[in-house]
């Protein structure tokens, strides 16, 4: 293995391991719950794409033939990572979790078919 | 779309799902083709019912350009991110911005809303039952009006050329 793929693969895990520290830390330590989302999201998904990339750089350079088996870890996780964020945001809407203060804007007043009290109609026509 | 078939009412999703099967299992032998491909036969065959109907993809290329410029800003917004949280003078404006929706069908939105929750800033919280507006939550605003323009030109207007043209 030549140094410069050496030393390019020491790079991105080391910049893949200080994104995804500093996401953790955006969800230790900003004041409410909905800035603490935007942490493990975003910062997150580059750090862990950062190190796939190393790996399967690695794995290209020790086999000998490149291997793209890696790219679906990060198609799972763009697909789920804003699924599980939009959920974790619209629990939170529901609990009716306190914002920080200087939060502009307000969280819209969720109406009575969205809490539960009243049915809902079924979105699709024609499905009865 | 296709022409729904009996046996193959989604070639796409046929063809990825035998394609990431082939990746998963690691091997191309003529077994696993025949494996995956009966599989990516019969798991659609079995769930399409359960599925909306997606909307035709009119521009697979300005998809591509889409899916590019997407990837490009997650980057940017990873940078962005991670400097404001690492920032400790940092002094974020948090910001609830109910986004009025031009997308109609169900199927763009969440592309839409998927794409708002993986760039700069934003993560998207609640989707009206009604279908008309998103509540987005924003990291750092200066100017909202700002944000809601460049959330309908960068993402929402391709998307609506993209697919509902």
């Amino acid at each position: 293995m030549s140094v410069i793929v050496e030393a390019l693969i020491s790079l991105l895990l080391i910049a893949g391991g200080i994104f995804v520290f500093i996401g953790s830390l955006g969800m230790a330590h900003l004041r409410d719950f909905y800035m603490r989302l935007h942490g493990p999201t975003k910062a997150t998904t580059l750090g862990i794409g950062c190190m796939l990339i190393a790996s399967m750089l690695y794995f290209w350079s020790v086999d000998g033939k490149p291997d793209i088996q890696e790219l679906l870890i990060t198609l799972f996780l763009f697909i789920t990572a804003p699924v599980s964020a939009h959920l974790l945001a619209k629990s939170g809407l529901h609990l009716r979790l306190k914002h920080t203060v200087k939060t502009q804007g307000h969280p819209v007043e969720l109406r009575a078919e969205e809490v539960g009290d009243k049915p809902v109609p079924h979105p699709d026509k024609g499905h009865g | 779309m296709i022409a729904p078939r009996s046996w193959l009412p989604t070639p796409v999703l046929s063809i990825l799902l035998l394609v990431v099967w082939l990746l998963l299992v690691r091997s191309y032998a003529f077994g696993h083709f025949v494996l995956g491909g009966s599989l990516a036969i019969l798991i659609p065959l079995l769930t399409h019912r359960f599925w909306d109907a997606r909307p035709r993809i009119a521009k697979p290329i300005a998809l591509l350009r889409f899916f590019f410029r997407v990837l490009g800003d997650i980057i940017t917004a990873n940078f962005e991110v991670a400097y404001l949280i690492a920032n400790p003078w940092r002094k974020l404006k948090p910001h609830f911005i109910e986004y009025p929706l031009m997308l109609e069908e169900r199927f763009t939105i969440t592309l839409l809303a998927s794409t708002i929750s993986l760039t700069p800033g934003t993560v998207s919280a609640n989707l009206r039952m009604d279908g008309k507006s998103l509540l987005i939550h924003a990291l750092n605003v200066d100017d909202e009006e700002a944000l809601i323009n460049q959330i309908r030109e960068r993402y929402e207007r391709p998307l609506k050329e993209i697919y509902e043209c």
